[in-house]
């Protein structure tokens, strides 16, 4: 488990996990890009670079400890998720009485 | 993310056979989708040690793939070729990582994936087994190895399992230019001197025979195949991708001027297949079982990496406690 991953290991893989995004370019958001080992933060961005910006995939990097982020429930999907089901009206393709009208 | 994996599967065995059943149904329903299971999903025990193996084989098959390459830096004919060369080891490093990170999010810690490899107990392609003796087997490993692996990897990045495909999307974009390089360098011996030509294609006579069977035994002997396709992680039949392999590199073969050594070569007019030679699968399963021309060397000098490595680990790890030490203090 990686919430307990403060100890050191021979291999760094007790090193905490790290969840790296990418900004690709100017006025697009981080995207997930991966993850990885690293004893800090400093080095994991530096890491982060070597690992997933090699050919300038990236103009801005960020590193999340795995362990702070917060995930729905994998179980409760169906629930959690529920309520937009059956609410199409929330979409524009629910009108169609005004197809064919422009600029609509 | 590897964090909620390793709870979930904990908390699915305990909860016993119904919510097997349920998560059961549900993997299926998504399998029949063809749509993506992802860590947190609940997935079959054998889906699950079966992407285990393919995913860590994978990722220690692109770090072992670092030694035949790594030996040609330093004798690099270039500074072109040298700058190239690293870039293209260093990207085996990427794709290691990127795979380990992706066989972790199935819940197994990446030291103990490190521990099997330099334990001898972990499969990787058997290719890298085979020494690489000449600057034109750099070229021979570029267009014929990186080229097999590229044909395999493409339909891996439509794999059921998320975290897999992803990472063979990456690998994939990358491994392009590791094709390219090495068919330019065999472009560029086949149109020197006489001797060069002639290494060239000593290159590709050796490497013809082993990059074919890095597509697996034959169909009618693949243990995994069948039950892996049926669970949408491969896609395509070990043979099928041979096939179109050959089909590819046939008319490639012709750009350099060189030749294929397999006079059984052609096109199946009624299969619509490329046939090829018989291959010598006694060979490869000798390989296979560690008595290939490399297999103690390339452990020995991946077991001597890591422990050469484990000061710049300590001190990295030793860094980082002083340093939170200290900001806790200020």
């Amino acid at each position: 488990m990686n919430t307990e991953d403060t100890q050191t290991g021979s291999g760094g893989a007790h090193w905490p996990l790290w969840e790296i995004f990418v900004r690709s370019a100017r006025g697009l958001s981080h995207v997930h890009a991966g993850s990885l080992h690293a004893p800090d933060a400093d080095m994991a961005l530096r890491n982060a670079r070597d690992l997933y910006t090699r050919r300038n995939e990236g103009v801005s990097l960020w590193v999340v400890p795995a362990s702070a982020i917060i995930a729905s429930d994998p179980d409760a999907k169906g629930e959690f998720f529920e309520s937009p089901q059956g609410k199409d009206y929330r979409h524009a393709t629910y009108y169609t009485k005004s197809e064919g009208v422009k600029h609509l | 993310m590897a964090t909620q994996d390793s709870d979930h599967h904990a908390v699915a065995n305990a909860d016993g056979d119904e919510t097997a059943a349920a998560g059961q149904a549900y993997f299926d329903k998504i399998i029949a989708a063809d749509s993506r299971i992802e860590p947190p999903d609940w997935m079959p025990d054998g889906y699950r040690k079966t992407l285990i193996r393919q995913i860590s084989q994978h990722a220690h098959s692109e770090v072992i793939g670092m030694q035949p390459e790594g030996n040609w830096i330093g004798r690099a004919p270039s500074l072109k070729r040298k700058a190239i060369l690293m870039a293209k080891v260093q990207d085996e490093a990427g794709h290691g990582l990127y795979l380990y990170s992706a066989a972790e999010t199935l819940g197994i810690p990446r030291d103990v994936l490190n521990d099997q490899l330099i334990a001898g107990k972990a499969r990787y392609s058997s290719i890298f087994n085979y020494p690489a003796r000449s600057w034109a087997d750099m070229g021979a490993i570029g267009w014929l190895v990186d080229g097999a692996a590229i044909c395999n990897q493409v339909p891996l990045c439509r794999a059921s399992f998320g975290p897999y495909g992803r990472a063979m999307v990456r690998v994939c974009k990358e491994e392009s230019f590791h094709q390219r390089q090495g068919f330019e360098i065999l472009l560029e011996l086949a149109n020197g001197t006489p001797a060069q030509k002639q290494m060239a294609q000593d290159a590709v006579d050796g490497l013809y025979a082993p990059a074919l069977m890095m597509f697996g035994p034959p169909d009618s002997d693949s243990a995994h195949s069948s039950q892996s396709m049926a669970w949408n992680i491969k896609r395509f039949s070990n043979d099928e991708l041979r096939q179109r392999f050959v089909g590819m590199i046939v008319e490639q073969v012709k750009v350099l001027g060189l030749t294929l050594p397999d006079d059984d070569i052609r096109f199946n007019e009624e299969t619509g297949k490329w046939e090829y030679g018989e291959l010598d699968w006694d060979e490869f399963n000798e390989v296979l079982a560690g008595r290939g021309p490399c297999n103690a060397q390339r452990l020995t000098r991946r077991r001597e990496a890591h422990e050469n490595g484990a000061w710049v680990r300590e001190a990295a790890t030793a860094y980082a406690a002083e340093k939170a030490k200290r900001e806790q203090v200020a």
